[in-house]
């Protein structure tokens, strides 16, 4: 049963141990994302390199167990890595749950993948990715612009 | 495998093993509605009050039978005084945007409850915007019941009071009548939101002595599409129509229309005749099996959930009914450590449909101190062997979270 692996998995790697879960002393970049309709409400806090890399990034708020451990999956996917390449992840991230066979990139955000047959929830497992798309955006307009 | 009289009669049932604990938010249709609609595409289909010829003519008097069937159904007296919309939302919609825009001037207020749905809530924001008026609400306590130092806030500037007789977020009956005579005795007028309420108890609106009272077909077994809007006639003819067009004029000349009588001026366009057909069954359907067959089952059932889940410590059940007070068949409540939604999500892949969310109740739930929680509602065809699997699906929520109970 996916759902309840979903959730397994989840709940255990997450939502107990809640290492993400926690403010940045040197936050570069800080973005609020609520789903007004369920009350989901993520704040993520980047620190972000003169070079572009996400050194470290972590998030505070409540909601659904989804919500909350979509968002600090993410945090451990993304920290380290340059911000097109957390675009390239957030990419991923969306073609998986618009139906696509997960990437192996995505790690343990695979496990998404079941959102699938859950489309009352994909707005809960989305709400820490769309947060670090308003987060990053600006960086990747200007790496657009001026590719490194 | 249910020991149940009614389950058989909802088709949805059929060899499925579906759980549904969400008729507040609609319910099951039995066959009788199903198939009198299906007739009626077959063998009577036409467009009401225009043919002149038999087709029509008998579309007509299926459409107005409903009429007289609701209206008799409530204890309206005159069918005269039914207007057929599309849901409850619609009615109270009309009300705000006809009635309530007419007479409310700034400094007027409209009274209701903290734990009104969103349907008899932002109409009556967004008209007091408009107007200047204001909108002060009657809080709930801690069981979910307005106490009378509350109703204190009907006051001489209160233009109009609206509730639902049952809520659905508390499942509990507000006292009706001590507060449409409170609001008489100020001079407002009274609005009784039955949505929740025509489906487990008769409503009789002249007892009630309410000004206006709306209904939803979808609630009672019947389609959806169709909602109900009584008045007394001298309130209804003062309302003026919110929508214009087709079937509700009497002279139409290039720059003035004159209206019809009540209750077609309300009526524009094509109505509902399927709908209104379907309705018309339901409302048999209730009467065959009468309100006290029904109060009787699901006050068993709700007590008998009520007790399982008291049971479960980490449970928490919203509203409690007064000593004198019925608790209809509507429980919200939280699980301890879990999101309601989460809750959803799980029970649902054992089969168990309950509601998560705000209910459409977000100042409510905001009230309560809650983001959200979950609802269990219960019909005729809802059996104790399912309130059994609802319980042993939550213990098992609670294992996958880790709780060892």
């Amino acid at each position: 049963m996916q759902i309840e692996q979903l959730y397994r998995e989840v709940v255990l790697s997450h939502n107990k141990a809640q290492k993400n879960r926690r403010h940045l002393a040197n936050a570069s970049v800080s973005e609020h994302g609520v789903n007004p309709s369920c009350g989901d409400d993520i704040t993520l806090e980047l620190e972000i390199t003169s070079d572009h890399r996400i050194r470290d990034i972590s998030f505070v708020g409540s909601g659904c167990a989804i919500s909350q451990a979509s968002a600090s999956i993410l945090a451990d996917l993304v920290r380290g890595k340059s911000v097109l390449e957390a675009k390239e992840l957030f990419d991923l991230f969306f073609q998986m749950i618009e139906g696509d066979e997960a990437d192996p990139r995505l790690l343990e955000a695979s496990v998404f993948s079941a959102m699938a047959h859950m489309p009352a929830r994909i707005r809960c497992a989305v709400l820490g990715w769309r947060t670090l798309e308003k987060a990053l955006a600006p960086y990747w307009n200007e790496e657009r612009q001026e590719p490194r | 495998m249910y020991n149940n009289p009614y389950r058989g009669d909802f088709p949805i049932f059929d060899d499925t093993g579906l759980i549904y604990f969400d008729s507040a938010a609609t319910s099951q249709k039995p066959q009788s509605v199903i198939d009198a609609m299906r007739k009626y595409y077959e063998h009577a289909n036409a467009n009401p009050h225009r043919g002149l010829y038999s087709l029509s003519a008998e579309a007509t008097r299926l459409y107005e039978r409903g009429r007289e069937a609701f209206a008799s159904f409530i204890n309206a007296g005159d069918p005269r005084q039914i207007v057929f919309l599309r849901n409850a939302t619609e009615a109270l919609n009309l009300l705000a945007i006809s009635y309530g825009a007419s007479v409310l001037a700034p400094d007027d207020e409209v009274v209701i409850p903290i734990s009104e749905h969103h349907s008899n809530l932002v109409p009556w924001q967004q008209v007091c915007k408009r107007t200047g008026a204001r909108l002060v609400y009657l809080y709930t306590n801690e069981k979910g019941g307005i106490e009378d130092k509350e109703m204190e806030k009907i006051t001489a500037r209160t233009k109009i009071v609206s509730f639902a007789q049952v809520g659905n977020v508390f499942g509990l009956a507000l006292p009706a009548e001590k507060i449409i005579t409170k609001a008489h005795a100020v001079g407002a007028v009274a609005i009784v939101d039955c949505a929740q309420s025509i489906s487990h108890m008769p409503v009789d609106v002249k007892a009630l002595d309410c000004d206006f009272a709306v209904f939803s077909s979808h609630k009672m077994f019947g389609p959806t599409g169709i909602g109900m809007l009584y008045g007394k006639k001298e309130m209804l003819e003062k309302l003026a129509p919110l929508l214009t067009g087709g079937d509700m004029i009497e002279y139409v000349s290039e720059q003035e229309t004159t209206f019809a009588e009540i209750p077609q001026r309300f009526e524009a366009g094509t109505q509902d005749v399927a709908g209104v057909v379907g309705l018309t069954s339901a409302i048999a359907y209730i009467r065959a099996l009468g309100y006290p067959a029904i109060e009787k089952w699901e006050g068993e059932l709700t007590s008998y959930c009520l007790e399982k889940l008291s049971v479960l410590p980490w449970v928490v059940v919203y509203g409690e009914a007064e000593a004198t007070g019925r608790r209809f068949p509507l429980i919200t409540f939280g699980v301890e450590g879990i999101h309601p939604h989460d809750v959803a999500t799980l029970l649902d892949t054992e089969g168990v449909a309950v509601r998560a969310g705000h209910h459409c109740a977000q100042p409510l739930m905001r009230h309560l101190g809650v983001q959200a929680t979950c609802r269990v509602s219960l019909s005729v065809y809802n059996s104790k062997e399912e309130i059994d699997t609802l319980v042993d699906a939550l213990v098992r929520v609670r294992r996958i979270f880790g709780y060892a109970d």
